[in-house]
C-alpha cells in the first residue's frame, strides 16, 4: 500500500532506552506535582491572608502560568534565569518550569474549590476553638483537596505530557529526549516516535485509572 | 534594559512569527470547533457503546504530546505518504485535530447540561428534532460550552507554540532565533510572554466572566 | 455567668443590637425569641467572639470576650455553639466528626476523645452511626451529632441557634427532647428558637427581641401570660 518499509523490530530494540526514558518523564511529572501542589496550598494561603503583597505574588504567578505557553515558561526557566547568572541543568529547567505552571493551574483549582466550601464550615471549626489555621488544616483543606483531586489528576496528566518540551533545553534522558537522540542515530521517526506514543498513551491511561481507584478508596463520604 | 542590539527589522521578525502564530490558532480552532462540534453531537446522538471507536481516536490526541503528534504527522505525510506539503499545513491539520478532540468533550458536555425534561418539553410541543437543536439545545448548551470554548481557544494559541518542531517559525521559534543571534533572553522573552499575556489575559477574564453571570442563573 | 451589658453592633450602617443587656446565671436556661431579622443570630455570635461588637462588653466567667488581649479559641473551648444549620464535616465520620477537636484542640489522646465521643453520641441517639458520614445521616439526626460534637468539649454553656428550624416537622421533637434533657440535666444554655412551647416549658426567663432591642424579659408564664410589650402582644398573637 505504501511505498515505504515499516521497520518495527529497529524501534522495538530500542524499547528497553524509552522505558529508562519513561522512568524519567515520570520522575519529572510525579515531583513537578508533589512541589507543585505544595506550593499551590502556599499560593491558596497568600490569597485568604487577607495580605495584598501576598495576594498579588499569588496572583501574578496564577496568571502567568494560564496566560502564557508553557514551553515559553520552560525557556524563563532556562534562558531567562540565565541572564540573571542563574544556569540551571536541563533537568532542572524542564523541573522548574513544568512545577511553575502546575502551581498556577492547582491555585485556580484550588480557589474553585474553596469556593464550594460553605464558610459555615470554618465558623464552626471556630467555634471549637480551632485557630484560623487548624480550622483550615483540618476542616477546609481535606474537602478542598478532593474536590481538587479529578483537576489535580488531570493536571498530572499535562505534566507528563509536559516533559517533552524538556528537549527544548537540552534534556536527552527523558522518553521525549531518548527517542529524539535515538531517531538521531537510526532515522526511523515513524516507528520510534510511534513507540514513544503508545508507552505516554499507557502511562496517561495507568494515571487515569489509577487516580480513580484511589479516589474511590479514599472519599467514602 | 533599553541599551539593546534589538533593531526595527528583528521586531518585524518578531511580528510575523506572532502573525504566524494567529493564523495557524485561528485556521485550527475553526476547523477544530467544527469538527468538535460534528463529533461531539455524533457522540451524543448514537451513545457511548456505538461512539466508541471514535471516543477512543480523539482520546488519543488528549493523552500524547503535541510534540509527537506534530512529529508522526510530519513524517506520516511526508515520508511513509510521500506527499510533500509543507509544514504549515501539517502544523493546522494536526491542531485542528486536537481541538476538535477537547471541543468534542466540551460540546457533549454542554449538550448533556441540557435537562432531559426541557428536550421532551420541546418535543411534546411538536417540534422536530431539528428544531429542537437549533431552539433549545444550542442555546442552552451553549452557556454550558462557550466559558470552556474560550479555554480551549486560547489553549490551542499557546500549544501552537510547539509547531517549529515542523519547521513552522511562529512566534516563540522567533523569540529564540534571535536569543541565540542576540544572546539578550531576558528582554526578548518578556516581549515574547507579553504577547501572549496580552491576548489570552482578557479572553480568559471574559470567559470567566461568562462562566460567572450564565452559571448564576 | 455570662454577662452582657450595652452591647451595640452594626453592620455597615444598619445596627443590629442596639444595646442589649442580659446576664444568665449557671444552670439558668434563656430562651430568645422574636422577628427575623431582630438580632438573635447575631447575639449569639458575639458571645462566643465569632462576631466583634461596637461597644458595650460580654463577660464570661469574668472574662471579657472582646478585650484585646483574649484567647478566644480558649474561650470558645467553654462555650459550645450549634447552629440552624447543622454544619457536619462531611468529610468524617460521625465519630471523627465528634473526635476531632477534642484530640486536635483539647490535646485529648484518641482513646478519651472516642471514649467521650461516644459517650455523647449515645447520649443524643447516635450511639449506633459511629462509622457513618454525615451524608447518609437525617437533618434530625445530624443536628443530634452536631450537639453531641459541642457537649464533648465538656463546655460550661451551650447556645443554640433555631437548632430545629432547618428540619422536617417531624424531626423537630427529637431535637427537641435532646435540648430538654440537656436543661434538665443542669447546663447553662441560651436557645434561640421559634418553638413557643418548647420555650415555655423549659426556660427559666424567655427574653423577647424585637429590631435589636430586647424589649421583654420574664420567666415564661409571665412573658406568654401577660404580655406587656405590645410588640411582643403583636408577635404572640401572629405565631398562634
Ligand atoms: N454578616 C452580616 N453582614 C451584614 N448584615 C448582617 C450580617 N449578619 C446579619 N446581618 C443582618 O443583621 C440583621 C440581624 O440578623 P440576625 O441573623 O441576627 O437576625 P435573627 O434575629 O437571627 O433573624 P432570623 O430569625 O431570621 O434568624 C439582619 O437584618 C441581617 O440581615
Ligand atoms: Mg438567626
Amino acid at each position: 500500500m505504501f511505498n515505504y518499509t515499516f521497520q518495527w523490530k529497529q524501534a522495538l530494540a530500542r524499547l528497553p532506552q524509552m522505558l529508562d526514558g519513561a522512568i524519567v518523564t515520570m520522575q519529572i511529572a510525579i515531583l513537578s506535582m508533589a512541589i507543585g501542589i505544595l506550593l499551590a496550598v502556599v499560593l491558596t494561603m497568600f490569597r485568604l491572608s487577607g495580605n495584598r503583597a501576598l495576594s498579588a505574588i499569588a496572583k501574578t504567578w496564577v496568571e502567568i502560568a494560564r496566560n502564557t505557553p508553557a514551553l515559553f515558561q520552560i525557556y524563563m526557566a532556562h534562558f531567562g534565569l540565565g541572564s540573571f547568572g542563574i544556569h540551571l541543568s536541563p533537568f532542572a529547567s524542564i523541573l522548574l518550569g513544568i512545577t511553575f505552571n502546575n502551581a498556577g493551574y492547582l491555585t485556580e483549582n484550588f480557589r474553585g474549590a474553596l469556593k464550594a466550601i460553605p464558610d459555615t464550615q470554618t465558623r464552626a471549626g471556630r467555634s471549637l476553638g480551632f485557630g484560623a489555621a487548624g480550622a483550615f488544616r483540618y476542616i477546609v483543606l481535606p474537602q478542598m483537596l478532593r474536590i481538587s483531586f479529578l483537576p489535580m489528576t488531570n493536571q498530572m496528566v499535562w505534566a507528563i505530557l509536559m516533559t517533552s518540551l524538556g528537549v527544548t533545553v537540552g534534556m536527552n534522558s527523558d522518553l521525549y529526549g531518548v527517542t529524539q537522540d535515538l531517531n538521531a542515530l537510526t532515522f526511523r521517526t515513524f516507528e520510534l516516535f510511534a513507540v514513544a506514543a503508545v508507552i505516554f498513551y499507557l502511562i496517561t491511561k495507568v494515571i487515569t485509572l489509577g487516580a480513580r481507584l484511589v479516589a474511590s478508596r479514599l472519599f467514602r463520604y | 534594559m533599553f541599551d539593546t542590539a534589538l533593531t526595527a527589522a528583528d521586531f518585524v521578525f518578531l511580528a510575523k512569527g506572532a502573525g504566524v502564530t494567529i493564523i495557524v490558532t485561528l485556521i485550527s480552532v475553526l476547523a477544530g470547533t467544527i469538527l468538535g462540534i460534528l463529533f461531539g453531537v455524533f457522540r451524543y446522538q448514537v451513545g457511548a457503546i456505538w461512539a466508541a471507536p471514535l471516543t477512543f481516536v480523539l482520546d488519543i490526541f488528549r493523552s500524547i504530546p503535541l510534540l509527537i503528534q506534530l512529529v508522526l504527522a510530519n513524517a506520516f505525510i511526508g515520508t511513509i505518504l510521500q506527499i510533500r506539503i509543507s509544514g504549515f499545513t501539517v502544523a493546522c491539520i494536526v491542531l485542528s485535530m486536537y481541538t476538535a478532540a477537547f471541543c468534542s468533550e466540551i460540546v457533549r458536555g454542554g449538550i448533556e447540561a441540557v435537562p432531559a425534561t426541557t428536550r421532551r418539553a420541546a418535543r411534546s410541543l411538536g417540534m422536530t428534532w431539528g428544531q429542537d437543536m437549533r431552539e433549545i439545545v444550542l442555546p442552552l448548551a451553549t452557556r454550558v460550552a462557550l466559558p470552556s470554548w474560550i479555554g480551549l481557544a486560547l489553549g490551542v494559541m499557546k500549544d501552537s507554540a510547539l509547531v517549529y518542531v515542523v519547521q513552522v517559525t511562529e512566534l516563540l521559534k522567533s523569540t529564540q532565533i534571535l536569543i541565540t543571534r542576540l544572546q539578550e533572553p531576558l528582554l526578548l522573552l518578556l516581549i515574547c510572554g507579553a504577547f501572549y499575556f496580552v491576548i489570552s489575559f482578557p479572553l480568559a477574564r471574559f470567559g470567566g466572566y461568562l462562566e460567572k453571570r450564565w452559571s448564576n442563573d | 455567668m455570662i454577662e452582657i451589658e450595652n452591647v451595640r453592633k452594626s453592620f455597615g450602617s444598619l445596627e443590629v443590637l442596639k444595646g442589649i443587656d442580659l446576664t444568665v446565671q449557671k444552670g439558668e436556661v434563656v430562651t430568645i425569641i422574636g422577628g427575623s431579622g431582630s438580632g438573635k443570630s447575631t447575639l449569639l455570635t458575639c458571645i462566643n467572639g465569632l462576631e466583634p461588637i461596637d461597644s458595650g462588653r460580654i463577660l464570661v466567667d469574668g472574662t471579657e470576650v472582646h478585650a484585646k488581649g483574649t484567647d478566644l479559641n480558649k474561650l470558645r473551648r467553654k462555650i459550645g455553639i450549634v447552629f440552624q444549620q447543622f454544619n457536619a464535616f462531611p468529610h468524617l465520620t460521625v465519630l471523627e466528626n465528634v473526635t476531632l477537636a477534642q484530640r486536635k484542640v483539647l490535646k485529648r489522646s484518641r482513646a478519651e476523645a472516642e471514649a467521650e465521643a461516644v459517650k455523647q453520641l449515645n447520649h443524643v441517639g447516635l450511639g449506633d452511626k459511629l462509622k457513618v458520614y454525615p451524608g447518609r445521616l437525617s437533618g434530625g439526626q445530624q443536628q443530634r451529632m452536631a450537639i453531641a460534637r459541642a457537649l464533648a468539649m465538656s463546655p460550661d454553656y451551650m447556645l443554640f441557634d433555631e437548632v430545629t428550624s432547618a428540619l422536617d416537622p417531624q424531626l423537630v421533637g427529637e431535637v427537641l427532647d435532646t435540648l430538654r434533657m440537656l436543661a434538665g440535666e443542669g447546663m447553662t444554655m441560651i436557645c434561640v428558637t421559634h418553638e413557643m412551647k418548647f420555650a415555655r416549658e423549659v426556660s427559666d426567663r424567655v427574653a423577647f427581641f424585637h429590631k435589636g432591642v430586647m424589649a421583654e424579659i420574664a420567666p415564661p408564664e409571665q412573658l406568654f401570660g401577660n404580655p406587656k410589650d405590645t410588640e411582643l402582644q403583636k408577635f404572640l398573637s401572629a405565631t398562634h
